[in-house]
């Protein structure tokens, strides 16, 4: 505010932050159980909500809807809210039929929506009451992933931290890597970080709720996804101690990441240099080509994820594009701030959105590739801007040093497909 | 409360969105919470849209609970109106909107814009999508339908097609032709293409074309009562019901019914030989009302197949299908529960099931060939080519749908001769794009080797024998022998004949002793 406006600033970590308000244009948390529930494999995630909720679970899912999916919607019916119906039984009959269909399941997180945040139904109670009746074979869960309290990634938030409180205690000096990723991803990460002597290493959340890590005040973490703010937050409650680094993607912020990570655990010089080369140059390699047609052209992002903030930061100094605007729906300053250190200031960062004043900016700014959501690419598309549909950048596998290429190639696809297109 | 993992309809207010996102220079202004706008991506993507659809949301948050919320559906009314100028607003509330209470249409009336707003009341907690959009066109129709002067030419109002409709885009185009064909013009298209001032001049036409009653029905009997204009009883949605529409047009009009029927191809397929082997096909239909009613007249009579299970999913139709029912002798089934469904559609086993989106994916766990015949449908049947419905083109389009997942029938007769060869194993399918999944037990020999013979002795990975029957050598080498296709039929029978029996084996002869029994 008294800042004076002649000093150009550094990096953006000096940037005002527009901060916006107004119809916002993104998913709510329960989208979050989506892929959250491919991750925890013996965990069940029981929506307490409307129609509504449930419809926006299917046209999230999309096909995965069929594969009798871990997740579903206690609808609410008129008798609930008008109290002819005891929400509490009704909730406990439809957790017992559901746990008897399945007995497989270890977890049950009932998860708050709007309706039933509005109606102030004390999922936190219910869920105390049915972990009694059903210990201990199940631990049930309560988190919301209602759209008034939380946007899209933030649903994995809520969740995770809802987990953290519940975690056994222990002393021992481990690593915890905090996010739910790809399987995939996961085992490389782990591998490289083993690769320097760096262990034992636990993640949150585990496959199985046998797995679940032990965390206390030697425990230390590092997040992989910048949406995870009270996550953060209770994991400091609990005395573990954070690693802040950039987040994992590309080239350079997944060795930014892992080096603080060796720093911590005093991994020398040497050892992360032979760990890390051969990835480093696969990945340098990987991007180079694949960012082939993104060099020099211009990008705004529209808020979706959080991960709008590191995802410029691997665009604007790895591809060589220059971000106009980086929208995200929160930021957490604390997690993201090491990521805004390093991208040169020039973007506007905004936080929170206005859609409609948002689109005024992006249609005057024409920028060469538009990442935003799917309600909102296929307009843009008509309007001749080339766009990123947002939402893949959270399910397909992204981050560390082998998805570098890829993570290049889901930018340069539309810009690739524009040019080839002569129709 | 009830568990729920697929619904076949969305909340109401998604309904009141079809009906806004098919009309032009109307615009919704939509009480509800941030994340509500999930549902835009309905139209931008599987419709494939090339705007956003015409809503804005209040997007109220946590920390606007309490007074603030109707300020913040004033502003947004405001600001919608100042940026898109619409002929008319509606406004409503979602689910959680609802519940806080706000009254869009009481505050939306006392800030005095300039163009009518009309305020709709859709119960999330009872109703659903189609009620929405029957809703949401009747009160448009109520506010902006006047009496006034009919046309001088015969005219008729095609009313019912919305945004995401199952080809509502083509049935509207082929509609348009047969009745032009006949010399009616057509006055208003709504809601789909219509604008506000459009509904206006609603009253200028004969007669109303009721194109989907789920969508159009009330404002139809409203039209009919207020504004004297007779509808339309029969969808045109095969070749018998589009001659009784036509027929029906006529005695509204006095015009003469017959049309052009040379493009008409559908009969002629039906009647060629190699359409021989769909006769009596079990087929098991189940949908919207509106598309079950007309597939199950076209199954029985325009193709020959038998009807074993019949149902739909929007209550509202409920007597009439349960009607259908009883006239052709089917149970019906009301339900909005895919479980049920999939129970049913297994219970009845049929050789087809023509149905939803969701019904296509219980084809394929069970094994059955599926066509779609009814809303809701993914991005693939939003096609872009000419596919309608209605009509005769309709006509053409549903026999080709229709039996395209099915074995035709000179390759169903290959496929039994040479079951033998390793190119016609049973593990190949039909060469068309049918609902069997493949069987990653068995692998396909590759490299021109005969597969090696079977041992019968081994479980088998379809699943041959049975807990309670045992099958006896000879009768389970005979089962191998009869296509795959109608094996678990073949195999049902006979466990089925031979219980009724009180017999544990099953020979070759009890085989054979079942499929005489139940021979059709």
């Amino acid at each position: 505010m008294n800042k004076p406006s002649n000093i150009q600033s550094a990096s953006c970590a000096d940037a005002p932050v527009l901060k916006e308000r107004g119809q916002r244009e993104v998913f709510c948390g329960l989208t979050g159980i989506i892929w959250l529930h491919r991750k925890m494999q013996d965990a069940f995630f029981l929506v307490v909500g409307s129609r509504t909720c449930a419809h926006l679970l299917q046209s999230a899912a999309g096909v995965m809807i069929f594969a009798e999916p871990r997740f579903g919607t206690a609808i609410l019916e008129e008798k609930d809210l008008a109290g002819m119906a005891d929400a509490h039984q009704e909730l406990d009959r439809e957790v017992a039929r559901l746990l008897s269909r399945r007995p497989d399941i270890k977890q049950l997180f009932l998860v708050g929506s709007c309706p039933s945040e509005v109606i102030k139904l004390d999922l936190q109670r219910a869920a105390e009451r049915l972990t009694e009746e059903h210990a201990p074979h199940v631990r049930v869960l309560n988190y919301s992933g209602s759209g008034i309290e939380t946007t899209f990634t933030q649903g994995e938030d809520a969740c995770l931290a809802s987990m953290v409180p519940g975690l056994p205690k222990t002393d021992a000096r481990e690593l915890l890597l905090v996010g739910a990723l790809p399987d995939v991803v996961e085992d490389q990460a782990i591998g490289l970080l083993s690769d320097m002597g760096i262990g034992p290493i636990r993640v949150l959340p585990a496959a199985r709720a046998d797995g679940a890590p032990g965390v206390g005040d030697n425990t230390v973490y590092a997040l992989l996804q910048p949406f995870l703010g009270d996550t953060d937050a209770e994991l400091l409650k609990r005395g573990a101690k954070a690693i802040r680094a950039p987040f994992p993607f590309g080239e350079e912020g997944t060795t930014a990441w892992l080096k603080a990570i060796a720093d911590e655990f005093g991994v020398d010089e040497a050892t992360f240099d032979r760990v890390t080369a051969a990835p480093r140059a696969r990945a340098r390699k990987a991007i180079s080509q694949a960012a082939e047609a993104l060099r020099g052209k211009s990008v705004f992002f529209f808020p979706d994820s959080q991960l709008e903030i590191p995802l410029a930061r691997f665009l604007t100094r790895e591809c060589g594009m220059e971000a106009i605007e980086v929208g995200a729906p929160y930021i957490h300053m604390g997690l993201v701030r090491p990521d805004l250190e390093l991208m040169p200031a020039g973007p506007t960062i905004s936080e929170g959105q206005d859609v409609d004043l948002q689109l005024d900016r992006a249609r005057a700014a024409r920028p060469d590739l538009t990442v935003c959501g799917l309600g909102l690419a296929n307009p843009l598309e008509a309007e001749g801007l080339t766009t990123k549909w947002a939402i893949e950048l959270v399910f397909t596998p992204v981050h560390f040093y082998e998805q570098a290429g890829d993570l290049a190639g889901l930018f340069s696809r539309p810009v690739r497909r524009k040019e080839i297109l002569a129709v | 409360m009830k568990l729920t993992v697929w619904t076949y309809e969305g909340p109401p207010h998604v309904g009141a969105m079809r009906v806004a996102t098919g009309m032009k220079g109307l615009h919704y202004v939509l009480h509800a919470p941030q994340g509500d706008t999930y549902a835009d991506l309905l139209f931008t993507m599987i419709e494939r849209r090339n705007h956003r659809p015409p809503v804005t949301y209040t997007t109220f948050q946590a920390r606007d609970l309490g007074a603030d919320t109707a300020y913040l559906f004033k502003d947004a009314c405001r600001q919608a109106y100042e940026r898109f100028k619409p002929e008319a607003l509606i406004v409503g509330a979602s689910c959680t909107a609802e519940l806080i209470q706000d009254d869009p249409g009481g505050l939306a009336e006392t800030m005095g814009l300039p163009v009518p707003v009309i305020a709709l009341d859709l119960p999330s907690y009872s109703r659903k999508e189609n009620f929405g959009t029957d809703e949401t066109f009747y009160q448009l129709v109520r506010a902006l339908a006047k009496p006034m002067e009919r046309t001088a030419r015969p005219t008729a109002n095609i009313i019912g097609p919305t945004g995401l409709g199952f080809r509502h885009r083509d049935d509207v185009e082929e509609l348009t032709g047969l009745l032009s064909e006949m010399g009616v013009d057509v006055n208003v298209v709504a809601p789909m293409g219509a604008t506000p001032t459009d509904l206006t001049r609603l009253g200028a036409a004969h007669f109303n074309v009721l194109l989907y009653p789920e969508h159009a029905e009330t404002a139809a009997r409203y039209m009919e009562k207020e504004l004297g204009q007779p509808f339309t009883k029969t969808v045109p949605i095969g070749v018998n019901a589009t001659r009784e529409f036509l027929a029906e047009v006529g005695e509204i009009t006095g015009l003469d019914p017959k049309v052009d029927e040379s493009r008409l191809r559908q009969p002629w397929w039906s009647k060629s030989v190699d359409s021989t082997y769909l006769t009596g096909k079990r087929v098991f239909v189940f949908g919207d009302a509106t598309h079950v009613k007309a597939s199950v007249r076209i199954a029985r009579e325009e193709m020959g197949f038998e009807v074993v299970g019949l149902g739909c999913y929007n209550r509202e139709f409920a007597r009439d299908i349960r009607a259908l029912g009883k006239e052709i002798g089917v149970p019906a089934l009301i339900s909005d529960d895919y479980l049920e469904v999939e129970k049913a559609i297994e219970d009845a086993s049929p050789e087809m099931i023509l149905g939803t989106q969701m019904e296509r994916h219980i084809g394929k766990r069970l094994g059955i060939p599926c066509a779609v015949i009814s809303a809701p449908v993914h991005v693939q049947d939003f096609p872009a080519r000419y596919s309608p419905q209605v009509g005769f083109e309709g006509a053409n389009v549903i026999f080709d749908t229709w039996i395209h997942p099915l074995v035709m029938g000179l390759e169903e007769h290959l496929l039994a001769m040479f079951r033998e060869d390793f190119e016609f194993h049973d593990e190949a399918g039909p060469s068309h794009h049918g609902g069997h999944a493949p069987r990653p037990e068995e692998k396909v020999h590759t490299g021109g080797q005969p597969p090696a013979p079977r041992d019968i002795e081994e479980p088998k990975s379809d699943n041959l024998g049975s807990d309670v029957m045992v099958w006896l050598a000879d009768a389970e080498k005979e089962l191998k022998k009869i296509p795959f296709f109608v094996r678990g039929k073949a195999k049902r029978n006979t466990e089925k004949y031979a219980a009724e029996k009180g017999m544990t084996q099953i020979s070759k002869d009890t085989l054979y002793e079942a499929k005489a029994h139940y021979a059709r």
